[in-house]
């Protein structure tokens, strides 16, 4: 990754008073939060508490109702082609990887970065075969999604959402689809990821994961942020005591 | 295997394998004739009574219809005198004689030959385009949807600056009609079929309720209806000395008339369209358009080939009923044909319809087989 990206001080992310309704359903309450750039960001917490909500308003997949998200300098509204702007800058990784089938792996790599940044074919795919290389599968790059193991597929997804280049790199629960023997592999993938300095922000119940690279551990509740901590401290103390409850529960 | 548990600090595990079980061939799957017979058609007395009951039908019905069609058939004759002899078969020198009448219909004679290279040259694109490994599929879609309506409709209908007499349509008929006309349904009805499903999902209340209120409109009277609308409402539309042709009437009346069953095909296969693909598609930049263009269309289109098939197919026969507004199409022919007294005879109508049956049954059996063909070529990686 280049490393001007990394610049210290610089916010990739904020969020201010951020709120959210899925219908009478409040999903978002009064969010907070700040991500600089470079930074690894874990996001937990039980199921509907608003992890995934939080992290989609990032890039759009939902709207926001109220608040600001400004996001490499661009503030979300309605308007499309700032919409567009961050989804730019902005990788995601889903639960079910989200891969296109009817495209070989290659194809899914090299789709947005010849349809979005203009790239000529030949460029888009030197480019697509350095990240399937990088996450280990430029053997699998000319057969299709269904062909391919979850773990694998994960990968492919996390490939082809590097090949458009990303400032940021969303992921939501990457291996809660996953079989149990192909977490790993996928972990990995996410901690090289880390080392190279991509500012992150991941929701996952992988503790693991969390302690080794996470600079900030967010426990969310209920639609709001209960508790931000460092991930020793969060693990061994977490403060609130909804966060204690939810630990002693998985843990 | 009792055995293997014996002795060593893993005395404790119910059962540990000792070695491998190496892979071994699979039985034989008998597959002979008479396990066939045995197994299928005479298994047990109930399937055996029913293959007997079939085998009974069979005895029945077919030789007379093969005496009819093919023993008993006048193959060659100069008139129907043959053909009005008692015990005579089908007069298929009829339909050699009538042949040309029903390609071409009235076109005057010495003109056919445009017909002739329209027909050619829309056969070898549709070959082209349809022969999936074909190269320049794109420039034969270029050249089928852009260049050749023009040429066809120049050819067809003449343009006398290039020394082609206009030949008025009321003098178009036979085969080449009917296939006119469901061409022209089915290319149109894709792409307007595809705008109208994208527009009834739409977000945009007022352009939903537009394509939906179209859809429900043109499916809720039978295309008879919407052919004599067609033929009498669209001149009404328009100054009377830019009323459509009258050919060209049914024609839109069919085109929309397909439009609309093809959008709620092609709305089921974007219905089945997971949530997760929009969203991976959004994701990573694509516009609406793109979206639906390159990842959304591709996965429904393939998801509903047996249904547009089944449009086609459907809307192939119904061109038939555009005879109601007075074009000659082909079945219309044959009609007209069976009253030449040349011919004119018992046998005549029964062999006319036969022939008839015939050619519907040849178009839409290969359109069914071809789309059995394209389903296999795109069901990789599932």
């Amino acid at each position: 990754m280049a490393s001007n990206m990394n610049e210290p001080g610089r916010a990739a992310i904020e969020m201010i008073g951020v709120n959210k309704w899925y219908g009478a359903y409040h999903a978002l309450r009064d969010v907070n939060l700040t991500v600089m750039a470079g930074e690894r960001i874990v996001v937990c917490g039980p199921s509907g508490s608003g992890k995934s909500t939080l992290i989609r308003c990032v890039n759009r997949l939902e709207a926001h109702e109220s608040g600001d998200i400004v996001v490499e300098g661009v503030t979300l509204t309605d308007d499309l082609r700032h919409i567009h702007e961050v989804r730019r800058e902005v990788g995601m990784v889903f639960q079910h990887f989200n891969l296109f089938p009817h495209l070989t792996i290659l194809e899914n790599c090299t789709l947005a970065p010849i349809h979005v940044l203009k790239m000529e074919p030949r460029d888009a795919e030197a480019v697509a075969m350095h990240y399937l290389g990088k996450v280990h599968i430029s053997d699998q790059a000319d057969k299709y999604p269904g062909q391919l193991s979850g773990g694998q597929q994960q990968r492919a997804a996390i490939a082809r959402a590097l090949c458009m280049n990303p400032k940021i790199m969303l992921f939501d629960e990457p291996t809660s689809a996953l079989d149990p023997e192909m977490v790993k592999e996928v972990l990995e993938t996410m901690v090289q990821l880390a080392r190279e300095g991509m500012t992150m922000v991941c929701v996952t119940h992988e503790m693991g994961f969390a302690r080794q690279v996470a600079d900030r551990v967010i426990f969310m509740d209920a639609g709001a942020i209960v508790e931000i901590n460092r991930p020793e401290d969060f693990f061994s103390a977490p403060r609130h005591p909804r966060a204690r409850q939810f630990l002693g529960e998985i843990l | 295997m009792a055995g293997s548990t014996r002795g060593g600090p893993g005395a404790n595990a119910l059962y540990v394998l000792q070695g491998n079980i190496p892979p071994r061939a699979p039985p034989l799957r008998r597959r002979r004739l008479i396990d066939l017979l045995a197994g299928n058609l005479f298994d047990g007395w109930r399937a055996s009574l029913l293959t007997i009951a079939t085998l009974l039908l069979i005895a029945l019905v077919a030789p007379p219809l093969l005496r009819f069609l093919v023993f008993d058939a006048v193959w060659s004759a100069p008139d129907g005198a043959a053909c009005r002899a008692p015990g005579a078969g089908a007069c298929w020198a009829f339909i050699w004689r009538k042949l040309p009448y029903f390609t071409y219909g009235s076109y005057p004679l010495d003109q056919r030959w445009r017909v002739d290279v329209t027909l050619a040259m829309g056969a070898v694109l549709i070959v082209w385009l349809l022969w999936l490994n074909a190269p320049r599929r794109n420039l034969a879609a270029l050249l089928f949807f852009g260049a050749y309506p023009i040429i066809a409709f120049l050819l067809l209908h003449g343009a006398p600056f290039i020394g082609l007499p206009r030949v008025a349509s009321d003098l178009w008929g036979g085969i080449f009609v009917s296939l006119l006309v469901a061409t022209v349904g089915m290319v149109v009805s894709l792409p307007f079929g595809v705008l109208l499903a994208l527009g009834r999902r739409s977000s945009l209340p007022a352009l939903s309720l537009a394509c939906a209120g179209f859809i429900e409109l043109v499916r809720g009277v039978p295309i008879i209806t919407v052919l004599f609308m067609a033929n009498t409402m669209l001149p009404l539309f328009v100054p009377e000395n830019l009323a459509p042709d009258r050919l060209l009437r049914p024609l839109i009346g069919v085109a929309l008339f397909a439009s609309a069953y093809m959008a709620e095909v092609v709305r089921g296969g974007l219905q089945a369209i997971p949530n997760g693909q929009f969203e991976g598609a959004l994701a990573l930049g694509l516009g609406r358009w793109q979206m639906q263009r390159l990842v959304i269309l591709p996965q429904a289109l393939r998801a509903v080939i047996p249904g547009v098939v089944n449009n086609f197919i459907a809307l192939f026969k119904d061109t038939t009923l555009v005879a109601v507004v007075g074009i000659f199409d082909f079945l219309r022919t044959v009609d007209s044909a069976r009253l030449d007294p040349v011919w004119a005879g018992p046998t005549i109508a029964a062999t006319g319809y036969a022939f008839a049956a015939m050619f519907y049954f040849v178009f839409c059996f290969a359109m069914s087989r071809y789309s059995l063909f394209v389903e296999r070529r795109f069901s990789h990686g599932r």
